[in-house]
């Protein structure tokens, strides 16, 4: 996959926060991209899967050439399950901390139990077992969390707290989803795009083509750096590309360059 | 000038954007500050870790305490970031310790003249309404708005003094990787790239199997040819001078043996 000879994966950018945005398009390929990506990159990776059921992202995850089960078994993996454990959330005793437990405050509450579960498990333990390069935090995604009724402040502190954890202490990265609605009237996604934008280095923005649904382009992709204010000529700073999803692999084309219009 | 905000008290709001970010600035500006103490609120600003190490009121006593320091001098204090403490804390609050920071009102005897304190502060402007945004920028005595064309960063300064005209003023810039302030010219007008110099320009009608050239003659005829429609000075005058020249049209008509032309019944079909 082209991405993969970006700066983005280089093994040299540790301790940043990559922000996937998606717009009239489904940016979950990036998701998979990532997952995979960082599991051979032999990196410990908490996935905090909100969208979708352990096994789809296995499924994805074979056609990629990463097997999740295998990944959790060995310990490398630790996937926090939304779909299954949101309803598990209502049958525990109250007194059991659980990740998602601001699903049962009966107002917006913050999101510290989550941010413990990633603490906890992607402390580096003390000991000769340095068996993982550094810690990933992949989170599908946080409007997924807005919609559960978390305040967009709520996400953004604990957006904050696993960047200094993960990102400071620990020099690991984080990879988070988030939807832009587009629509002027959803205040509360505008601020958490927003605000998270301002909190990542790079922006990997997958919007839908403007002339709507083609067959052979699925969308474009643009990405940002958010780099110190360095004099730069203007195509270091962002870059667009287009892309088709195939089975097993994205391909990217520079724009108006696809194969099937040439 | 950029560099002299330093030299300004009060309240300098620095206004960036995801797409400029200010948070290099800052610290440029922070690194050219003589003292510098560092509070660190980003570990854990809300105080979710237990024992908690962070300061028992969280960011806005840290703020407050700023205040009460007293007999130190000059002082900058810089603030990453506004946005956050808006989020956090109810506007009216942020601007009432703000206000509180940079001394607006102190009275004659309450700190002496070098007692002056600046307070820089980064603000995402996307992150708040209208509402937020003017109340900061009416404290503020200085605003840096951050944009800039292909590549290269500006800063649009805005000066307020009591009794004076607000002075508008743009100073583009880059921050080296010391962050170190370099100060730079206004790049060239130019909206697009240059396109490659070493590519020729190709005339398009050298390989057509059709002629599109005209010879000198063809076109020296085009050019004196008059249009049929075009009101020229010649055919104004053609126009108003009557008759001259311009025949008017007869029918000449040879009866043949077999015509019979009465000029009472020229068709011959009254039944008289």
């Amino acid at each position: 996959m082209a991405l993969l000879t970006l700066p983005v994966t280089t093994s040299t950018s540790k301790g940043k926060l990559t922000l996937l945005c998606d717009a009239k398009t489904d940016g979950s390929f990036l998701v998979h991209h990532f997952l995979s990506f960082y599991l051979k990159a032999n990196c410990k990776v908490c996935f905090v899967a909100l969208v979708q059921s352990f096994s789809h992202y296995n499924i994805v995850g074979q056609k990629l050439g990463v097997s999740l089960t295998a990944a959790r078994e060995r310990g490398q993996l630790v996937v926090v399950e939304g779909l299954k454990s949101a309803v598990d959330v209502f049958f525990r005793p109250r007194e059991e901390p659980h990740p998602l437990q601001f699903l049962r405050e009966a107002s917006a509450g913050d999101l510290q139990p989550l941010y413990a579960f990633v603490r906890d498990a992607l402390e580096p333990v003390d000991g000769a077992e340095a068996a993982w390069r550094c810690p990933v935090l992949l989170v599908d995604d946080l409007s997924v969390l807005l919609s559960l009724g978390a305040g967009p402040v709520a996400v953004l502190d604990f957006v904050h707290y696993c960047r200094a954890t993960v990102c400071r202490e620990w020099k690991g990265n984080i990879v988070a989803l988030v939807h832009d609605s587009g629509d002027a009237e959803d205040e509360e996604s505008d601020v958490l795009l927003n605000g998270l934008s301002h909190q990542s280095h790079l922006i990997l923005r997958a919007e839908g083509l403007a002339t709507g649904f083609c067959k052979d382009v699925h969308g474009q992709l643009r990405i940002l750096w958010r780099r110190p204010l360095q004099p730069t000529a203007h195509r270091d700073r962002s870059l667009t590309y287009q892309y088709k999803i195939q089975d097993k692999s994205v391909s990217f084309f520079a724009k108006g360059m696809s194969p099937a219009v040439l | 000038m950029l560099e002299s905000l330093l030299a300004l008290d009060g309240l300098v709001l620095l206004r960036d954007s995801v797409e400029w970010e200010g948070r290099s600035l800052l610290k440029a500006l922070v690194k050219k500050s003589a003292l510098l103490v560092y509070h660190d609120l980003f570990r854990d600003p809300l105080n979710w870790s237990k024992p908690g190490k962070a300061h028992p009121g969280g960011p806005l006593e840290a703020l407050r305490d700023l205040d009460k320091r007293t007999g130190s001098g000059p002082a900058t204090i810089a603030l990453d970031s506004l946005s956050w403490l808006l989020l956090h804390l109810p506007c009216p609050t942020l601007c009432q310790t703000l206000h509180a920071l940079s001394r607006q009102d102190s009275c004659p005897g309450d700190s002496p003249p070098g007692e002056q304190v600046r307070v820089l502060g980064l603000l995402h402007e996307e992150l708040h309404g209208p509402g937020p945004l003017g109340a900061l920028s009416s404290l503020a005595q200085t605003e840096v708005t951050l944009s800039g064309t292909m590549g290269q960063a500006s800063a649009h300064i805005l000066y307020r003094r009591p009794r004076q005209r607000p002075i508008h003023q743009t100073q583009w810039f880059s921050i080296l990787p010391d962050f170190s302030l370099e100060l730079q010219a206004e790049p060239p007008l130019e909206s697009r790239p240059r396109s490659d110099p070493h590519t020729p320009s190709v005339d398009p009608t050298t390989h057509l199997t059709f002629n599109l050239h005209l010879s000198k003659k063809e076109r020296e005829v085009k050019d004196s040819l008059t249009l049929p429609f075009q009101f020229s000075s010649e055919k104004q005058q053609a126009l108003l001078r009557p008759g001259l020249g311009q025949a008017t049209s007869h029918i000449f008509y040879e009866p043949d043996a077999y015509d019979d032309l009465d000029q009472e019944d020229p068709d011959d079909d009254l039944d008289v």
